[in-house]
Protein backbone atom coordinates (compact mmCIF):
# COMPACT_ATOMS: atom_id res chain seq x y z
CA UNK A 1 0.00 0.00 0.00
CA UNK A 2 1.20 3.20 -0.82
CA UNK A 3 1.56 5.85 1.95
CA UNK A 4 -0.63 8.85 1.93
CA UNK A 5 1.23 11.21 4.28
CA UNK A 6 2.84 13.00 1.65
CA UNK A 7 -0.30 13.90 0.54
CA UNK A 8 -1.72 15.03 3.64
CA UNK A 9 2.17 16.97 4.30
CA UNK A 10 1.51 18.75 0.61
CA UNK A 11 -1.91 20.03 1.38
CA UNK A 12 -1.16 21.01 4.85
CA UNK A 13 1.78 22.87 3.13
CA UNK A 14 -0.35 24.54 0.55
CA UNK A 15 -3.01 25.92 3.21
CA UNK A 16 0.20 27.46 5.31
CA UNK A 17 0.80 28.94 1.75
CA UNK A 18 -2.49 30.80 1.64
CA UNK A 19 -3.16 31.84 4.65
CA UNK A 20 0.60 33.37 4.59
CA UNK A 21 -0.43 35.18 1.50
CA UNK A 22 -3.76 35.91 3.06
CA UNK A 23 -1.90 37.75 6.09
CA UNK A 24 0.21 39.00 3.88
CA UNK A 25 -2.21 40.93 2.30
CA UNK A 26 -3.83 41.72 5.97
CA UNK A 27 -0.99 43.78 7.07
CA UNK A 28 -0.05 45.22 3.29
CA UNK A 29 -3.03 46.33 2.37
CA UNK A 30 -4.78 49.73 2.72
CA UNK A 31 -6.90 49.79 5.67
CA UNK A 32 -10.81 50.57 5.87
CA UNK A 33 -11.86 52.96 7.49
CA UNK A 34 -15.16 52.04 9.43
CA UNK A 35 -17.65 52.82 8.48
CA UNK A 36 -17.55 53.23 4.50
CA UNK A 37 -19.61 54.62 2.45
CA UNK A 38 -23.15 53.12 1.59
CA UNK A 39 -22.49 52.35 -1.89
CA UNK A 40 -18.71 50.66 -1.63
CA UNK A 41 -20.36 47.74 0.57
CA UNK A 42 -23.07 46.96 -2.03
CA UNK A 43 -22.86 44.01 -4.38
CA UNK A 44 -21.62 45.26 -7.89
CA UNK A 45 -24.72 45.97 -10.41
CA UNK A 46 -22.50 48.00 -12.49
CA UNK A 47 -23.30 51.35 -11.06
CA UNK A 48 -26.94 51.14 -10.59
CA UNK A 49 -28.45 50.25 -7.37
CA UNK A 50 -29.23 46.97 -6.79
CA UNK A 51 -31.75 45.05 -5.47
CA UNK A 52 -31.88 44.37 -1.71
CA UNK A 53 -32.20 40.62 -1.95
CA UNK A 54 -30.62 38.13 -3.45
CA UNK A 55 -32.95 36.40 -5.80
CA UNK A 56 -32.88 32.73 -5.45
CA UNK A 57 -34.22 32.22 -9.31
CA UNK A 58 -31.86 30.10 -10.33
CA UNK A 59 -32.48 28.04 -13.43
CA UNK A 60 -33.38 24.33 -13.30
CA UNK A 61 -30.88 23.51 -16.39
CA UNK A 62 -27.99 23.37 -13.53
CA UNK A 63 -29.67 20.80 -11.32
CA UNK A 64 -30.29 18.43 -14.60
CA UNK A 65 -26.76 18.75 -15.33
CA UNK A 66 -25.73 18.26 -12.38
CA UNK A 67 -27.97 15.19 -12.31
CA UNK A 68 -26.66 13.46 -15.55
CA UNK A 69 -23.11 14.24 -14.53
CA UNK A 70 -23.34 12.19 -11.10
CA UNK A 71 -25.07 9.04 -13.55
CA UNK A 72 -22.94 9.18 -15.89
CA UNK A 73 -19.38 9.59 -14.30
CA UNK A 74 -20.50 6.18 -12.75
CA UNK A 75 -21.21 4.49 -15.68
CA UNK A 76 -17.20 6.20 -16.81
CA UNK A 77 -16.37 4.30 -13.54
CA UNK A 78 -17.22 1.17 -14.14
CA UNK A 79 -15.21 1.17 -17.71
CA UNK A 80 -12.16 1.48 -15.74
CA UNK A 81 -11.16 -1.71 -14.13
CA UNK A 82 -12.17 -3.28 -17.63
CA UNK A 83 -9.91 -0.95 -19.27
CA UNK A 84 -7.34 -2.62 -16.59
CA UNK A 85 -8.43 -6.21 -17.07
CA UNK A 86 -8.57 -6.33 -21.00
CA UNK A 87 -5.61 -7.46 -21.50
CA UNK A 88 -5.37 -10.72 -19.06
CA UNK A 89 -8.79 -11.41 -20.74
CA UNK A 90 -7.12 -11.50 -23.74
CA UNK A 91 -4.43 -13.77 -22.98
CA UNK A 92 -6.80 -15.70 -21.24
CA UNK A 93 -8.67 -16.53 -24.69
CA UNK A 94 -11.66 -14.64 -23.33
CA UNK A 95 -11.23 -11.51 -25.22
CA UNK A 96 -14.24 -11.56 -27.37
CA UNK A 97 -16.48 -11.79 -24.44
CA UNK A 98 -15.03 -9.17 -22.06
CA UNK A 99 -15.36 -6.99 -25.33
CA UNK A 100 -19.37 -7.95 -26.26
CA UNK A 101 -19.90 -7.58 -22.32
CA UNK A 102 -18.47 -3.83 -22.58
CA UNK A 103 -20.00 -3.19 -25.87
CA UNK A 104 -23.40 -3.89 -24.62
CA UNK A 105 -23.16 -1.90 -21.32
CA UNK A 106 -21.93 1.39 -23.72
CA UNK A 107 -24.78 0.77 -26.10
CA UNK A 108 -26.89 1.19 -22.87
CA UNK A 109 -25.17 4.22 -22.29
CA UNK A 110 -24.99 5.94 -25.44
CA UNK A 111 -29.11 4.90 -25.38
CA UNK A 112 -29.54 6.62 -22.61
CA UNK A 113 -27.24 9.38 -23.98
CA UNK A 114 -29.24 9.54 -26.86
CA UNK A 115 -32.58 10.13 -25.47
CA UNK A 116 -31.85 12.33 -23.38
CA UNK A 117 -30.01 14.92 -26.02
CA UNK A 118 -33.82 14.15 -27.94
CA UNK A 119 -35.67 15.10 -24.77
CA UNK A 120 -34.20 18.31 -24.35
CA UNK A 121 -32.87 17.80 -20.88
CA UNK A 122 -29.61 19.51 -22.13
CA UNK A 123 -31.48 22.37 -24.07
CA UNK A 124 -29.81 25.37 -22.66
CA UNK A 125 -31.90 28.66 -23.77
CA UNK B 1 7.97 9.10 3.37
CA UNK B 2 11.20 7.44 4.49
CA UNK B 3 12.97 5.36 7.40
CA UNK B 4 16.06 8.05 8.64
CA UNK B 5 15.77 11.55 9.22
CA UNK B 6 17.97 11.86 6.46
CA UNK B 7 15.50 10.90 4.13
CA UNK B 8 12.33 12.10 5.69
CA UNK B 9 14.19 15.53 5.73
CA UNK B 10 15.19 15.51 2.02
CA UNK B 11 11.45 13.94 0.99
CA UNK B 12 9.64 17.08 3.21
CA UNK B 13 12.19 19.37 1.40
CA UNK B 14 11.20 17.87 -1.98
CA UNK B 15 7.38 18.14 -1.73
CA UNK B 16 7.40 21.77 -0.47
CA UNK B 17 9.90 22.19 -3.96
CA UNK B 18 7.77 20.67 -6.13
CA UNK B 19 4.89 23.20 -4.96
CA UNK B 20 6.76 25.70 -4.96
CA UNK B 21 8.36 24.92 -8.59
CA UNK B 22 4.10 25.00 -9.34
CA UNK B 23 3.84 28.49 -7.70
CA UNK B 24 6.77 29.63 -9.40
CA UNK B 25 6.26 29.19 -13.02
CA UNK B 26 3.05 31.43 -12.53
CA UNK B 27 5.08 34.44 -12.85
CA UNK B 28 6.50 33.10 -15.85
CA UNK B 29 3.44 32.22 -17.37
CA UNK B 30 2.33 34.92 -17.06
CA UNK B 31 4.74 37.19 -18.33
CA UNK B 32 5.02 34.75 -21.17
CA UNK B 33 1.02 34.93 -21.93
CA UNK B 34 1.58 38.83 -21.68
CA UNK B 35 4.15 39.09 -24.16
CA UNK B 36 2.72 36.09 -26.21
CA UNK B 37 -0.52 37.61 -26.72
CA UNK B 38 1.42 40.62 -27.47
CA UNK B 39 3.31 38.99 -30.05
CA UNK B 40 0.23 37.76 -31.53
CA UNK B 41 -1.77 40.52 -31.70
CA UNK B 42 1.11 42.67 -32.90
CA UNK B 43 1.64 45.07 -30.23
CA UNK B 44 4.60 44.97 -27.04
CA UNK B 45 3.80 43.81 -24.24
CA UNK B 46 5.26 44.54 -20.69
CA UNK B 47 8.99 45.98 -21.51
CA UNK B 48 9.57 48.83 -19.23
CA UNK B 49 10.73 47.07 -16.31
CA UNK B 50 13.58 44.56 -15.91
CA UNK B 51 14.71 42.83 -19.25
CA UNK B 52 12.25 42.49 -21.52
CA UNK B 53 9.85 43.19 -19.24
CA UNK B 54 10.30 40.42 -16.55
CA UNK B 55 10.19 42.13 -13.42
CA UNK B 56 6.61 43.26 -14.17
CA UNK B 57 5.44 40.68 -12.18
CA UNK B 58 7.40 42.00 -9.63
CA UNK B 59 5.66 45.07 -9.16
CA UNK B 60 2.43 43.76 -9.78
CA UNK B 61 2.85 41.52 -7.01
CA UNK B 62 3.94 44.30 -4.86
CA UNK B 63 0.56 46.53 -6.31
CA UNK B 64 -2.18 43.66 -5.03
CA UNK B 65 -0.25 43.26 -1.58
CA UNK B 66 -1.22 46.63 -1.07
CA UNK B 67 -5.05 46.76 -2.47
CA UNK B 68 -7.15 47.05 0.21
CA UNK B 69 -8.93 43.90 1.90
CA UNK B 70 -12.77 44.27 1.49
CA UNK B 71 -16.14 42.15 1.03
CA UNK B 72 -19.41 43.93 0.69
CA UNK B 73 -22.11 43.16 3.50
CA UNK B 74 -23.91 40.73 1.92
CA UNK B 75 -20.50 38.44 1.81
CA UNK B 76 -20.01 35.52 4.16
CA UNK B 77 -16.60 35.91 5.37
CA UNK B 78 -15.05 32.53 5.73
CA UNK B 79 -16.31 31.06 2.87
CA UNK B 80 -14.40 34.26 1.33
CA UNK B 81 -11.31 33.89 2.12
CA UNK B 82 -10.74 30.53 2.67
CA UNK B 83 -11.82 30.28 -1.28
CA UNK B 84 -8.71 31.00 -2.88
CA UNK B 85 -6.75 29.20 -0.61
CA UNK B 86 -9.18 25.79 -1.69
CA UNK B 87 -8.51 26.81 -5.14
CA UNK B 88 -4.68 25.98 -5.07
CA UNK B 89 -5.12 22.69 -3.57
CA UNK B 90 -6.15 20.15 -6.51
CA UNK B 91 -3.96 21.51 -8.79
CA UNK B 92 -0.78 21.55 -6.31
CA UNK B 93 -1.69 17.83 -5.15
CA UNK B 94 -2.18 16.90 -8.97
CA UNK B 95 1.42 18.32 -10.15
CA UNK B 96 2.86 16.63 -7.25
CA UNK B 97 1.33 12.96 -8.13
CA UNK B 98 3.07 13.57 -11.62
CA UNK B 99 6.58 12.30 -12.05
CA UNK B 100 8.93 15.16 -13.52
CA UNK B 101 11.79 12.90 -14.08
CA UNK B 102 13.51 9.90 -12.72
CA UNK B 103 14.51 8.34 -9.79
CA UNK B 104 17.12 9.45 -8.20
CA UNK B 105 19.26 6.58 -6.43
CA UNK B 106 21.87 7.61 -4.16
CA UNK B 107 24.30 4.71 -2.80
CA UNK B 108 25.54 4.61 1.01
CA UNK B 109 27.73 7.14 2.08
CA UNK B 110 29.33 8.76 4.92
CA UNK B 111 28.51 12.10 6.70
CA UNK B 112 28.89 13.46 10.18
CA UNK B 113 30.28 9.25 11.14
CA UNK B 114 27.56 7.68 10.00
CA UNK B 115 26.56 5.51 7.24
CA UNK B 116 23.73 6.31 5.76
CA UNK B 117 22.38 3.74 3.89
CA UNK B 118 21.10 3.75 -0.03
CA UNK B 119 18.44 5.03 -0.93
CA UNK B 120 15.75 6.04 -3.83
CA UNK B 121 14.21 9.59 -3.99
CA UNK B 122 11.23 9.91 -6.69
CA UNK B 123 11.44 13.21 -8.64
CA UNK B 124 7.54 13.48 -7.62
CA UNK B 125 5.74 14.84 -4.46
CA UNK B 126 4.34 11.16 -3.78
CA UNK B 127 4.38 7.79 -5.35
CA UNK B 128 0.91 6.70 -5.57
CA UNK B 129 0.62 4.07 -8.14
CA UNK B 130 -2.82 4.96 -8.67
CA UNK B 131 -1.86 7.72 -9.88
CA UNK B 132 -4.02 8.31 -13.12
CA UNK B 133 -7.35 7.57 -10.24
CA UNK B 134 -5.89 10.46 -8.07
CA UNK B 135 -5.33 12.88 -10.32
CA UNK B 136 -8.89 12.63 -11.84
CA UNK B 137 -10.34 13.09 -7.96
CA UNK B 138 -8.13 15.80 -7.21
CA UNK B 139 -8.68 17.99 -10.04
CA UNK B 140 -12.78 17.27 -9.31
CA UNK B 141 -12.13 19.17 -5.99
CA UNK B 142 -11.60 22.49 -8.08
CA UNK B 143 -15.46 22.53 -8.84
CA UNK B 144 -15.71 23.54 -5.07
CA UNK B 145 -13.47 26.38 -4.49
CA UNK B 146 -15.23 27.71 -7.80
CA UNK B 147 -18.77 27.50 -6.15
CA UNK B 148 -17.75 28.86 -2.53
CA UNK B 149 -16.12 31.57 -4.30
CA UNK B 150 -19.39 32.48 -5.88
CA UNK B 151 -21.94 32.29 -3.51
CA UNK B 152 -19.43 33.95 -0.77
CA UNK B 153 -19.01 36.95 -2.87
CA UNK B 154 -22.66 38.25 -1.79
CA UNK B 155 -23.32 38.92 -5.36
CA UNK B 156 -26.18 37.94 -7.95
CA UNK B 157 -23.03 38.23 -10.69
CA UNK B 158 -20.59 36.11 -8.63
CA UNK B 159 -22.99 33.35 -8.21
CA UNK B 160 -24.53 33.47 -11.39
CA UNK B 161 -20.88 33.32 -12.49
CA UNK B 162 -20.05 30.47 -10.40
CA UNK B 163 -23.22 28.47 -10.95
CA UNK B 164 -22.12 28.33 -15.05
CA UNK B 165 -18.46 27.81 -14.12
CA UNK B 166 -19.13 24.89 -12.16
CA UNK B 167 -21.33 23.32 -14.98
CA UNK B 168 -18.92 23.66 -17.38
CA UNK B 169 -16.54 21.97 -15.03
CA UNK B 170 -18.57 19.01 -14.41
CA UNK B 171 -20.14 18.51 -17.93
CA UNK B 172 -15.97 18.25 -19.14
CA UNK B 173 -14.60 16.28 -16.49
CA UNK B 174 -17.04 12.93 -18.52
CA UNK B 175 -15.03 14.17 -21.53
CA UNK B 176 -11.89 13.75 -19.91
CA UNK B 177 -12.37 10.55 -17.35
CA UNK B 178 -13.37 8.90 -20.49
CA UNK B 179 -10.37 9.81 -23.24
CA UNK B 180 -8.46 8.07 -20.05
CA UNK B 181 -10.00 4.96 -20.42
CA UNK B 182 -7.95 4.97 -23.86
CA UNK B 183 -4.97 5.30 -22.22
CA UNK B 184 -5.94 3.03 -19.97
CA UNK B 185 -6.70 0.39 -22.66
CA UNK B 186 -3.03 1.07 -23.96
CA UNK B 187 -0.92 0.87 -20.76
CA UNK B 188 -3.05 -1.04 -18.49
CA UNK B 189 -1.82 0.51 -15.40
CA UNK B 190 -3.02 3.57 -13.68
CA UNK B 191 0.56 4.31 -12.40
CA UNK B 192 2.51 7.03 -14.00
CA UNK B 193 6.19 5.69 -13.82
CA UNK B 194 5.01 2.74 -15.48
CA UNK B 195 3.00 4.77 -18.52
CA UNK B 196 5.95 6.92 -19.01
CA UNK B 197 8.09 3.72 -19.19
CA UNK B 198 6.04 1.89 -21.07
CA UNK B 199 6.66 4.43 -23.95
CA UNK B 200 10.41 4.35 -23.55
CA UNK B 201 11.03 1.92 -26.68
CA UNK B 202 10.79 2.12 -29.97
CA UNK B 203 7.18 1.99 -30.94
CA UNK B 204 6.17 -1.72 -31.21
CA UNK B 205 2.50 -3.21 -31.78
CA UNK B 206 0.95 -6.21 -33.24
CA UNK B 207 -0.81 -6.40 -36.02
CA UNK B 208 -3.06 -9.55 -35.62
CA UNK B 209 -0.69 -11.60 -33.80
CA UNK B 210 1.93 -10.45 -35.67
CA UNK B 211 4.66 -8.16 -33.42
CA UNK B 212 5.69 -5.49 -35.73
CA UNK B 213 8.28 -2.91 -34.58
CA UNK B 214 9.23 0.50 -36.18
CA UNK B 215 12.44 1.68 -35.23
CA UNK B 216 12.73 5.41 -35.57
CA UNK B 217 9.72 6.40 -33.89
CA UNK B 218 9.19 6.20 -30.15
CA UNK B 219 6.57 3.83 -28.41
CA UNK B 220 4.65 7.19 -27.49
CA UNK B 221 0.97 7.43 -26.74
CA UNK B 222 -0.09 9.67 -29.67
CA UNK B 223 0.77 7.44 -32.36
CA UNK B 224 -1.75 4.74 -30.64
CA UNK B 225 -4.60 7.72 -29.77
CA UNK B 226 -4.30 10.79 -31.58
CA UNK B 227 -8.57 11.11 -31.01
CA UNK B 228 -8.32 10.45 -27.80
CA UNK B 229 -5.12 12.84 -27.29
CA UNK B 230 -7.35 15.68 -29.02
CA UNK B 231 -10.30 14.94 -26.83
CA UNK B 232 -8.16 14.88 -23.77
CA UNK B 233 -6.73 18.18 -25.05
CA UNK B 234 -9.89 19.99 -25.38
CA UNK B 235 -11.40 18.59 -22.44
CA UNK B 236 -8.25 19.78 -20.25
CA UNK B 237 -8.47 23.28 -21.49
CA UNK B 238 -12.23 23.70 -20.16
CA UNK B 239 -11.03 22.08 -17.25
CA UNK B 240 -8.66 25.12 -16.62
CA UNK B 241 -11.34 27.24 -17.95
CA UNK B 242 -9.15 28.66 -20.86
CA UNK B 243 -10.34 29.95 -23.66
CA UNK B 244 -12.23 29.53 -25.85
CA UNK B 245 -13.85 28.08 -22.05
CA UNK B 246 -13.43 31.23 -20.99
CA UNK B 247 -17.07 32.09 -19.62
CA UNK B 248 -16.57 31.82 -15.89
CA UNK B 249 -13.94 35.16 -16.32
CA UNK B 250 -15.84 36.49 -19.25
CA UNK B 251 -15.57 40.12 -19.43
CA UNK B 252 -18.19 41.11 -21.27
CA UNK B 253 -21.11 38.52 -20.19
CA UNK B 254 -20.34 38.90 -16.47
CA UNK B 255 -18.05 41.10 -15.69
CA UNK B 256 -15.55 38.98 -14.04
CA UNK B 257 -17.64 35.99 -13.32
CA UNK B 258 -17.37 33.97 -9.84
CA UNK B 259 -14.31 36.48 -8.69
CA UNK B 260 -16.01 39.67 -9.53
CA UNK B 261 -15.68 40.67 -5.47
CA UNK B 262 -12.18 39.35 -5.40
CA UNK B 263 -8.84 41.95 -5.35
CA UNK B 264 -5.93 42.18 -4.04
CA UNK B 265 -3.47 39.02 -3.37
CA UNK B 266 -6.87 36.90 -3.35
CA UNK B 267 -7.35 37.26 -7.16
CA UNK B 268 -3.39 36.23 -7.04
CA UNK B 269 -4.24 32.82 -5.67
CA UNK B 270 -7.07 32.17 -8.36
CA UNK B 271 -4.79 32.74 -10.97
CA UNK B 272 -2.17 30.70 -9.67
CA UNK B 273 -4.74 28.25 -9.27
CA UNK B 274 -5.49 28.44 -12.72
CA UNK B 275 -2.28 28.50 -14.01
CA UNK B 276 -1.69 25.59 -12.32
CA UNK B 277 -4.38 23.69 -13.69
CA UNK B 278 -2.95 24.50 -17.15
CA UNK B 279 0.29 23.42 -15.73
CA UNK B 280 -1.61 20.13 -14.76
CA UNK B 281 -2.99 19.76 -17.99
CA UNK B 282 0.39 19.67 -19.91
CA UNK B 283 2.01 17.49 -17.57
CA UNK B 284 -0.82 14.91 -18.44
CA UNK B 285 -0.76 15.26 -21.62
CA UNK B 286 2.73 14.89 -22.24
CA UNK B 287 2.95 12.04 -19.49
CA UNK B 288 0.14 10.16 -21.57
CA UNK B 289 1.04 10.90 -25.28
CA UNK B 290 4.18 12.11 -25.57
CA UNK B 291 6.61 10.18 -23.60
CA UNK B 292 6.79 11.85 -20.15
CA UNK B 293 10.22 12.59 -19.61
CA UNK B 294 11.91 10.28 -22.03
CA UNK B 295 13.19 10.83 -25.25
CA UNK B 296 13.81 7.51 -27.05
CA UNK B 297 16.17 6.72 -28.62
CA UNK B 298 18.57 9.86 -27.63
CA UNK B 299 17.77 10.90 -24.28
CA UNK B 300 16.40 7.59 -21.79
CA UNK B 301 17.62 6.65 -18.33
CA UNK B 302 19.91 3.97 -19.94
CA UNK B 303 21.62 6.39 -22.34
CA UNK B 304 22.28 9.16 -19.96
CA UNK B 305 23.75 6.41 -17.12
CA UNK B 306 25.71 5.46 -19.66
CA UNK B 307 26.93 8.58 -20.85
CA UNK B 308 28.00 9.49 -17.89
CA UNK B 309 29.53 6.71 -16.81
CA UNK B 310 32.69 8.78 -15.47
CA UNK B 311 31.25 9.78 -12.41
CA UNK B 312 29.85 8.17 -9.15
CA UNK B 313 27.05 5.92 -9.25
CA UNK B 314 25.13 8.74 -7.35
CA UNK B 315 26.92 11.53 -10.02
CA UNK B 316 25.29 9.66 -12.75
CA UNK B 317 21.99 9.00 -11.25
CA UNK B 318 21.53 13.17 -10.03
CA UNK B 319 22.76 14.13 -13.66
CA UNK B 320 20.55 11.66 -15.54
CA UNK B 321 17.34 13.23 -13.79
CA UNK B 322 18.53 16.58 -14.59
CA UNK B 323 18.74 15.80 -18.27
CA UNK B 324 15.16 14.30 -18.26
CA UNK B 325 13.39 16.49 -16.41
CA UNK B 326 15.06 19.24 -18.88
CA UNK B 327 13.55 17.29 -21.19
CA UNK B 328 10.63 17.44 -19.50
CA UNK B 329 9.94 20.95 -19.08
CA UNK B 330 10.42 21.56 -22.54
CA UNK B 331 7.64 19.30 -23.56
CA UNK B 332 6.02 21.25 -20.60
CA UNK B 333 6.76 24.42 -22.32
CA UNK B 334 6.00 23.73 -26.05
CA UNK B 335 1.58 22.57 -24.05
CA UNK B 336 1.91 25.70 -21.98
CA UNK B 337 2.46 27.44 -25.54
CA UNK B 338 -0.13 25.88 -27.02
CA UNK B 339 -2.28 26.80 -24.28
CA UNK B 340 -1.08 30.76 -24.88
CA UNK B 341 -1.57 30.48 -28.39
CA UNK B 342 -4.93 29.46 -28.88
CA UNK B 343 -6.38 31.53 -26.06
CA UNK B 344 -5.75 34.36 -28.87
CA UNK B 345 -6.66 32.81 -31.93
CA UNK B 346 -10.09 31.50 -30.90
CA UNK B 347 -13.18 33.73 -29.83
CA UNK B 348 -15.09 32.44 -27.02
CA UNK B 349 -18.12 30.05 -26.92
CA UNK B 350 -21.31 30.78 -26.02
CA UNK B 351 -22.37 28.86 -23.38
CA UNK B 352 -24.98 26.87 -24.66
CA UNK B 353 -22.53 26.41 -27.61
CA UNK B 354 -19.85 25.35 -24.78
CA UNK B 355 -22.55 22.95 -22.76
CA UNK B 356 -23.42 21.29 -26.44
CA UNK B 357 -19.85 20.65 -27.20
CA UNK B 358 -19.16 19.03 -23.90
CA UNK B 359 -22.33 16.43 -23.87
CA UNK B 360 -23.32 16.38 -27.34
CA UNK B 361 -19.96 16.49 -29.38
CA UNK B 362 -17.03 15.20 -27.16
CA UNK B 363 -18.78 12.41 -25.08
CA UNK B 364 -19.88 10.61 -28.23
CA UNK B 365 -16.86 11.01 -29.54
CA UNK B 366 -15.08 9.97 -26.44
CA UNK B 367 -17.21 6.57 -26.56
CA UNK B 368 -16.08 6.02 -30.14
CA UNK B 369 -13.09 6.21 -29.02
CA UNK B 370 -13.41 3.74 -26.41
CA UNK B 371 -15.16 1.09 -28.50
CA UNK B 372 -12.46 1.61 -31.58
CA UNK B 373 -9.48 0.90 -29.06
CA UNK B 374 -11.21 -2.23 -27.47
CA UNK B 375 -11.69 -3.66 -30.73
CA UNK B 376 -8.21 -2.82 -31.93
CA UNK B 377 -6.68 -4.12 -29.29
CA UNK B 378 -8.65 -7.18 -29.48
CA UNK B 379 -8.22 -7.36 -33.41
CA UNK B 380 -4.13 -6.91 -33.08
CA UNK B 381 -4.22 -9.69 -30.07
CA UNK B 382 -2.41 -7.61 -27.77
CA UNK B 383 -1.11 -3.70 -28.18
Amino acid sequence: MDSLVPVLICSLIVLTFGAFMLSLAHWFGAKVKKPASKAKSLPYECGLEGEEQISSRVSVQFYLTAILFILFDIEIIFLYPWALTFKDFLNQGQGLEALVAMIVFLLIFVYGLFWEIGSKALRWK
Amino acid sequence: MGSDLFEVGINFIKIAFIFLLMVQMVPFLVWAERRGSAFIQNRFGPNRIGPLGLMQNLADLVKFLCKEDFLGHKGRKSFFYSAPVLSLIPAALAFGAIPLSTPIEVEAFKWLGQTWGPYTFYFQSFVISIGVVFVLGVSSLAVYSLLLAGWSSGSKFSLYGALRASAQAISYELALSLSIVGVLLLFNTFSFSEIVAAQNGPLQFYFFGEPVKLAFLPNWGIFYQPLGALLLFVALFAEANRLPFDLPEAEAELVAGYHTEYGGVKIIMFYMGEYGHMLVASALMVTFYFGGYTLWPFLTPDTLKSFFHFLSSTGQSILTALVLHLVFLIKLLFFLWIFIWVRWTLPRFRYDQLMDLGWKTLLPWALVNTVITGIGVFLMRGV
